[in-house]
């Protein structure tokens, strides 16, 4: 099991202090626009590496008007240890961590807690670029497999040194080829991470009765095929430098991966799919996410989905609901209304979220009963 | 405050120090003011020694008090091994193992594009001076194993080719480490790196 029982906010965005109890179930989130909702959401996504769901900066997330810098604080609970883990910005400097005390940097936030989601913003991943895809796919990879945030880190800098060669027209070949070793052993790392997290998804989605449609995946290169080798990727970048020169930057790498996405019962690609539809894809994808990584780390993560309740029919919701409970997640759901979540019953805990004059305010509730 | 500029200036430079931020500055100079006598006065003695005569070595890098420091000046250390590191701290740690005998090569820093350090920046040249002038049969590459590090260390390997013996330091699991403490990376690494019991 895997579960937040303590989350204290201060100073992050809307919310100056709210200090918020929970046990494993998951938890509803109701209130109006603006309340501060998806703020909660955020600030749960925070303790995973990355720059959480929203992708914002330190500074973005402090409250205004006091600008002080902001903390949130949680006791995680991972197969029955607790992790105090703080997070903290000061006046909107990057983000430190601090694990039972000890400063430790975000990748370690990785080895202890799992996050995903699903936001609004994801409803046009579909039809949208390949980077909304790319970075979808990255953090379910992530969610399996820690290290690749490294790994991926390092890729991009030595992506960037790279390019920088390349826009300053230098044509030291022993600096390109140091720097892309580098990027050829880091790529075929991430590639083969994410190929390994695409089979994960698509085996939990094809073993599991769900009322959700199975989403079929593949990785696609935006030209030829991504090379399985380390000598293979690294030839093809020296032969690309010419060219890359031209462009300014590198056109080959896993940076240029795309994710194809089938809906498998009816052999349509996604973004010819329905709005619903691919809506329930991604959903589907997300909950075969969680049930795998249930079954690799012997606990579910927590799942944060944002405004999802709200579009699905009744059916579609209910077993949503049935899913996520089955799993044993402590999922994270918001809404306008505590209705959608009245089917959840006394399965879920909720926090009433209400606003005045810009400062967020919650209120616990022991069930969706209410 | 009044009356004690000196001394806040002083604390203010001392606060600039790594490691040190204005309380504990205040702090320590504190503490020196009160044992004047046998820390302020001799610290001020001796800082102004190193500061007339601390000085790069002009062939490895080695920070010292003469022109040619006292590893390249020995005759005992020219065993035809250079170790190349990063910076004089690395240096000094290797000495401090004491299980080195040959000679090194700091190159004060890493390749870094974005930052406008290339290998004319770094001594490389040098060091290819070095190999032929110190008839040099091994280079051990001692850099820090981050990806400016390695990225620095394939360029050096790529430069000097197959004239020379190129070697690196073993990555692997630390003396006294507890596996469970490791992360993925030095757990493969060493891993590869095993060898026979
Ligand atoms: N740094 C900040 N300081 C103060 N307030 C902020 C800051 N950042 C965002 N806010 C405010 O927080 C409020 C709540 O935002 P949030 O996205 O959580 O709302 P929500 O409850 O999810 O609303 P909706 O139902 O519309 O999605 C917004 O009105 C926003 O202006
Ligand atoms: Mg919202």
């Amino acid at each position: 099991m895997l579960h937040l029982s303590t989350l204290v906010l201060s100073h992050f965005r809307s919310h100056k202090l709210a200090r918020l109890t929970f046990d494993q179930r998951p938890v509803a989130i109701y209130g109006n626009n603006g309340s501060g909702k998806t703020n909660i959401l955020e600030a749960v996504s925070l303790f995973s590496p990355g720059r959480g769901m929203r992708r914002a900066s330190a500074l973005d997330m402090t409250r205004r008007p006091e600008s002080l810098g902001w903390q949130l604080q949680s006791d995680l609970v991972r197969n029955e240890r607790i992790h105090q883990t703080k997070i903290t910005s000061d006046k909107g400097a990057a983000r430190r961590v601090l694990i039972d005390d000890k400063p430790v940097s975000q990748l370690a936030l990785g080895e202890i807690s799992r996050v995903i989601w699903l936001v609004p913003a994801m409803d046009r991943l579909w039809i949208e670029g390949a980077e909304g895809r790319r970075r979808f796919l990255d953090r379910i990879t992530l969610s399996f497999f820690p290290s690749h945030a490294e790994a991926s880190l390092n890729y991009e800098k030595a992506m960037r040194e790279r390019n920088k060669l390349l826009k300053e027209q230098i044509r030291d070949a022993h600096w390109y080829r140091a720097i892309e070793l580098q990027m050829a052993q880091t790529s075929i790392e991430i590639h083969t991470a994410r190929m390994r997290a695409l089979d994960l998804i698509q085996n939990a989605q094809d073993t599991a009765t769900t009322e959700f449609p199975a989403a079929q995946l593949t990785l696609e290169q935006s030209e030829g095929d991504m090379p399985t080798l380390v000598d293979d990727l690294k030839s093809a970048l020296e032969e690309s430098r010419f060219r890359d020169m031209a462009a300014g930057r590198t056109l080959v790498g896993p940076h240029r991966t795309d994710m194809i996405g089938v809906f498998q019962r009816k052999g349509v690609l996604a973004k010819d799919c329905s709005t619903g539809e691919q809506k329930a894809l991604l959903i589907s994808m997300i909950l075969a996410n969680a049930r795998a990584l249930k079954d690799q780390i012997g606990a579910a993560p927590l799942v944060l989905l944002d405004e999802v309740s709200a579009h699905l029919d009744n059916q579609r919701r209910a077993a949503l609901y049935q899913e996520i409970c089955d799993l044993g997640a402590q999922a994270w759901m918001t809404g306008t209304e505590i209705d959608v979540f009245h089917e959840l019953g006394d399965r879920a805990q909720a926090i009433h979220v209400t606003d005045a004059d810009g400062l967020s305010h919650c209120t616990q509730h022991e069930s969706c009963l209410i | 405050m009044s009356g004690a500029k000196d001394i806040h200036d002083l604390i203010d430079l001392m606060a600039k120090l790594p490691g040190l931020g204005p309380r504990s500055a205040r702090r320590t100079v504190l503490h020196m003011v009160r044992k004047k006598s046998y820390l302020l006065a001799p610290l001020a003695d001796l800082m102004q020694q190193v500061a007339a005569s601390a000085r790069e070595c002009l062939n490895c890098g080695n920070i010292g008090t003469t022109d040619i420091c006292d590893i390249c000046d020995s005759e005992k250390r020219a065993n035809g091994e250079i170790c190349v590191v990063e910076d004089v701290a690395d240096l000094w740690a290797m000495e401090r193992a004491g299980v080195f005998h040959g000679r090194y090569h700091v190159l004060g820093g890493t390749l870094s594009a974005l930052d406008a350090i290339g290998p004319d920046e770094l001594r490389v040249p040098k060091l290819r001076d070095r190999i032929a002038s110190e008839s040099i049969s091994e280079v051990i590459l001692a850099l820090n194993t981050t990806i400016d590090g390695q990225t620095t260390a394939h360029y050096i390997a790529d430069e000097l080719g197959s004239d020379v013996n190129i070697t690196t330091l073993a990555k692997g699991v630390p003396i006294g480490g507890e596996l469970d403490y490791l992360d993925d990376g030095t757990i493969s690494a060493a891993l590869r790196a095993r060898k026979a019991f």
